[in-house]
């Protein structure tokens, strides 16, 4: 399959355009719905071509004119070119994905749909243009575009501590974006454009050398950002709190999507552009990943709340991708990649299904649960199944997701990886007696009424659970698209 | 040398005053059409007649390319000045714009006095940024510090006088240094003119005389100070807080952005011009600018955090803008010729840019104010129910000043910082970056405010309702978004107008 002029770019503002439909047009909630569902539906579809395209014909690229011709701001040399390659076609369609399932999750909000909607998608839209984005400044604006929309929607449609988790969310990222902004701008004037692909081709011959700043520091000032995305201890305290009161498919797409975010930065640009220097760091980084994965596993015994429970959960995996990224293999910088994208739609489905429990018992109070399964059997069975993908059953996608990380890093870091593999271990433990006292046990009298999935959360759930399925047992349909990539930056194949 | 005098030489060009002398017409005909119409609405649209037309004549300047001194050298005609008339005129049109609904609900008694003032005010900031010589630039600071000390007193209530005199007698010491300074210049080159100066400066620095040169640094401390002053900056900000808070609000709107722009062309035009030529070892003037910059960032975005008034919060921003917008005059000094024309262009961005996102939101703090409000941000809960419009405009308005896309100011700061990374100032580029990070906290909070739902159910208040307010938010939101996503355009023209301005 061919593709034709624009993809990208439907793909990136097909969302937006579809907030601006909602905006003018969406006086009736219904209609509101469809609309969202419509653009995001057709954004999949794209998605999938685009997928099918990338496997035909490799990297699709897309630019105003020759690169540099147009440029959107003069005399600073930044133009719009959005490029579609290994590492970032499984997130595009991932991002697409989600989107659908995040507007389906979303149809029992009740409270000023028509905004609540437009903001959603606006996210979608800094989403996917970060994943796409070849000119560095464009990446950097698609990084900060997905800031607002995330504030209204946690600070507005939230639970709980609203207000301060939708601040700190905004506060942290800005802290990390500030420090990044001046390593775009160091690198800019290293190459003398924002083409990240130049960068990139400069940075693995290592000529990328910046004028008056080490490339040491700018290394760590986009570390800084990244790591705040991931996140990695101790940069993860926001995570928790936003997590815990995110809307439902808010905290699905924070999961699914927003955190790769940070991956995905730390592959392309620290790994991409910055060989030598991570190198050198990556021994210390092993280390924070590795407190990373025992200690939010550590963390989530403690927990009470059951979105709290799976937040900690998520800093705990998203170790791992840090884990495979700094051991600088091509097996285990896949492995991460394909973590990424196994995580994406294990937790976000997690999320999906204690956003169900949630709508339907009102509370996540784990000690007041018990015994739902009785009442639930069809998201209790959901809950088990993604409870399982997520400590790594084999034939789930999690499965070889972890299996490529540990035996990449297990070359490179044999002891690091040792404890860190105790992580599945505490991971087992977790997973296992949350199902215990959420969903067994006698069913307490209070919950006699509760009901089970609603149809539009069935169908959101089953388009989360067949890429589970899809990927664990044929892993290597996204683990080869991503390796295309990897091992242009890492070597070896 | 000074040029000298004689009806030969004196190079009178109505044309190139053009806008000033329509602008000055259409004051004198506010005030006296004020005597005799019944329906004082009139006087608005009059007031914004005469804006459009001065712009008109700024615009032809512009195509026509006009450029050369007149009027012995004391008018200077430059894209640089005309772009700068056309941000100062566009600020005045839309402040114009918002101003009928409150003028006719707080101000009934003064509408011929309130448009007739902010014109004044208006050409005496017009020729701020044309004046080529040291006492016609204190001439026209007066011209527009008068009318703005009347303009600020109009409430004729206790907070709205004080700080009327607040800003007469903190303005009066600030021209008083600042014209010491400019004393100090004239004894060290002999000569008002500016452009005269740079060639004389570096003639008696290159003679050697550290004697010259220390007055020379004890010149540019105090014009500093002066400018300082007119710009907002720390340490010269006292007077912000307690203006705003006083002053009518359309006022306040309009010499935050109006005056600010004007002040920061004077500074370039004086400051920069002589100093970069003179050559100065003692004094590292743009590392000295760069700390202006961050001092007045940090103090006024950290500061801002604690309020709780919307418009002492806003006094507070806009301290921190100047912040941004000295990075650019830092960096201006601190590089070849390359990076000068680009700092210059940020800082005409920025400032036009800023222009549209500070206007938006006092139109929409005007269109959301109670008519007995306090102003404090609590007030504005449930904004978007009273009046969606205003509440759209406030977000995006603020979404701006913290910096975030797609909007003009976050082109703006990328552009400056830019600029200070390539003129070696990148550490000046990070605590841009970072106080960003700080300003979003507030800029936030009074956003979350107008989306929740609550606050006292009362009905839209009239003001919201007016057509002129509202187009005004309109034209400031688009502009907002516009300058956020398609930049080039204005920024192509900021660089020729700085390239008009490069010595």
């Amino acid at each position: 399959m061919q593709p034709f002029d624009g993809l990208i770019t439907l793909i990136v503002f097909l969302p937006v355009a579809g907030a601006a439909v909602i905006a003018v047009a969406g006086r009736e909630q219904m209609l509101v719905r469809r609309i969202a569902l419509g653009a995001m539906i057709l954004n999949l579809i794209l998605a999938t071509y685009a997928w099918l395209s990338y496997s035909a014909n490799g990297p699709i690229i897309e630019q105003l004119g020759q690169y540099g011709s147009n440029p959107w701001i003069p005399g600073v040399n930044a133009s719009y070119l959005l490029t579609i390659d290994g590492l970032s076609m499984p997130l595009v369609f991932l991002t697409a994905l989600l989107g659908v399932v995040a507007v389906l999750g979303s149809w029992h909000v009740k409270e000023r749909v028509r905004e609540y909607h437009v903001w959603l998608l606006m996210l979608l839209t800094g989403v996917q243009g970060v994943f796409v984005a070849g000119d560095l400044l464009l990446f950097f604006l698609f990084w900060e575009v997905e800031l607002v929309p995330m504030y209204f929607l946690i600070a507005m449609w939230g639970t709980g501590h609203r207000e301060y988790s939708a601040m700190k969310f905004v506060l942290y990222t800005l802290f990390g974006s500030a420090f990044m902004l001046v390593g775009v701008l160091a690198l800019r004037f290293a190459i003398g454009s924002f083409d990240m692909g130049a960068m990139t081709l400069a940075g693995q011959e290592g000529t990328l050398r910046a004028a008056f700043l080490s490339m040491d520091v700018i290394f760590l000032m986009f570390l800084a950002a990244f790591a705040i995305k991931l996140p990695v201890w101790p940069l993860h305290t926001w995570l928790p709190d936003a997590h815990t009161d995110a809307p439902t498919a808010v905290s699905v797409l924070l999961a699914g999507v927003l955190l790769k975010m940070g991956g995905y930065g730390l592959i392309r640009i620290n790994v991409g552009m910055f060989p030598s220097e991570m190198e050198q760091w990556a021994p210390l980084l092993v280390i924070f990943s590795v407190v990373s994965i025992l200690y939010g596993a550590a963390v989530v015994f403690r927990q009470t709340d059951l979105k709290r429970l799976v937040a900690y959960s998520s800093v705990s995996h998203m170790g791992l991708v840090l884990l495979g990224v700094a051991s600088l293999g091509a097996v285990s910088v896949t492995g991460a990649a394909l973590q990424m994208f196994a995580h994406g739609t294990i937790t976000g489905l997690l999320f999906l299904v204690v956003g169900i429990i949630y709508e339907n018992a009102h509370t996540r109070h784990i000690p007041d649960l018990g015994g739902l399964f009785s009442r639930m059997p069809v998201v209790g069975a959901v809950f088990v199944f993604a409870g399982l993908a997520s400590l790594g059953l084999p034939l789930l996608s999690g499965f070889a997701a972890e299996l490529m990380v540990f035996l990449g890093s297990f070359d490179a870091y044999p002891w690091q990886t040792a404890f860190a593999v105790l992580g599945i271990v505490l991971t087992a433990g977790y997973i296992l007696w949350t199902v215990e006292r959420v969903l067994l046990g006698p069913l307490k009298e209070r919950w006699n009424s509760v009901k089970d999935a609603s149809p539009a959360d069935f169908v959101a759930m089953a388009l989360l659970v067949l890429p589970i399925i899809i990927v664990g047992v044929y892993p290597a349909l996204v683990a080869d698209v991503f390796r295309d990539a990897v091992t242009l930056l890492v070597g070896g194949g | 040398m000074p040029t000298p005098i004689d009806a030969a030489s004196l190079g009178i060009d109505f044309g190139h005053l053009a806008p000033e002398i329509i602008l000055t017409l259409a004051a004198i005909t506010v005030v006296l059409v004020d005597l005799v119409a019944r329906d004082k609405r009139v006087l608005a649209w009059l007031s914004a007649l005469g804006v459009a037309m001065a712009g008109g004549a700024a615009v032809w300047l512009w195509t026509s390319d006009a450029s050369g001194t007149s009027y012995s050298g004391i008018v200077i005609t430059d894209l640089f000045g005309t772009m700068f008339k056309l941000i100062v005129l566009g600020g005045t049109l839309l402040a114009i714009l918002f101003s009928p609904a409150y003028v006719e609900r707080r101000l009934s008694r003064f509408h011929g006095e309130y448009y007739g003032l902010l014109l004044l005010a208006t050409v005496g900031m017009m020729l701020l940024v044309s004046m080529g010589e040291l006492i016609s630039i204190v001439l026209a600071l007066e011209i527009q510090t008068f009318a703005l000390v009347a303009l600020i007193a109009l409430l004729k209530d206790a907070k709205s006088t004080e700080s009327a005199l607040k800003f007469l007698l903190l303005s009066a010491v600030a021209t008083a240094v600042m014209l010491y300074g400019m004393a100090i210049l004239f004894g060290l080159t002999g000569t008002t003119f500016i452009a005269d100066m740079p060639g004389v400066v570096a003639e008696r620095v290159a003679e050697g005389g550290l004697a010259n040169n220390l007055a020379l640094i004890l010149a540019a401390v105090l014009l500093i100070v002066g400018f300082g002053f007119k710009i907002s900056s720390v340490p010269f900000q006292m007077w912000v807080p307690p203006v705003y808070e006083g002053a009518p609000t359309p006022i306040v709107g309009y010499f935050s952005v109006v005056s600010k722009a004007a002040g920061f062309a004077v500074l370039m035009r004086v400051f920069i011009v002589v100093l970069e030529q003179a050559g100065l070892d003692l004094l590292d003037w743009p590392l000295l600018i760069g700390v202006l910059a961050i001092a007045s960032m940090t103090i006024g975005n950290v500061v801002a955090i604690i309020q709780t008034n919307i418009k002492r919060l806003l006094a507070y921003s806009t301290i921190a803008q100047a912040g941004y917008i000295l990075i650019g005059v830092a960096v201006m000094g601190n590089g070849g010729a390359n990076v000068y024309e680009l700092a210059t262009s940020g800082v005409i961005f920025y400032l036009a840019a800023y222009t549209f996102s500070n206007l938006a939101a006092f139109g929409a703090l005007i269109a959301l104010s109670r008519p007995n409000s306090n102003d404090s941000i609590e007030e504005l809960t449930g904004g978007y129910s009273r009046s969606p419009l205003a509440a759209i405009v406030l977000t995006v308005a603020l979404i701006s000043l913290v910096g975030l896309p797609p909007t003009g100011l976050f082109v703006g700061k990328i552009y400056l910082f830019y600029g200070a990374v390539q003129g070696d100032l990148w550490w000046l580029a990070l605590a841009g970056a970072l106080n960003s990070f700080v300003s979003a906290y507030y800029y936030l909070r009074p956003v979350r405010r107008l989306w929740q739902s609550g606050g006292p159910a009362d009905v839209a208040s009239d003001t919201a309702r007016s057509f002129s307010l509202r187009a005004s938010m309109v034209v400031s939101l688009i502009g907002v978004i516009i300058l956020g996503i398609v930049p080039f355009w204005l920024i192509s023209r900021a660089t020729e107008a700085s390239a008009s301005f490069t010595p």
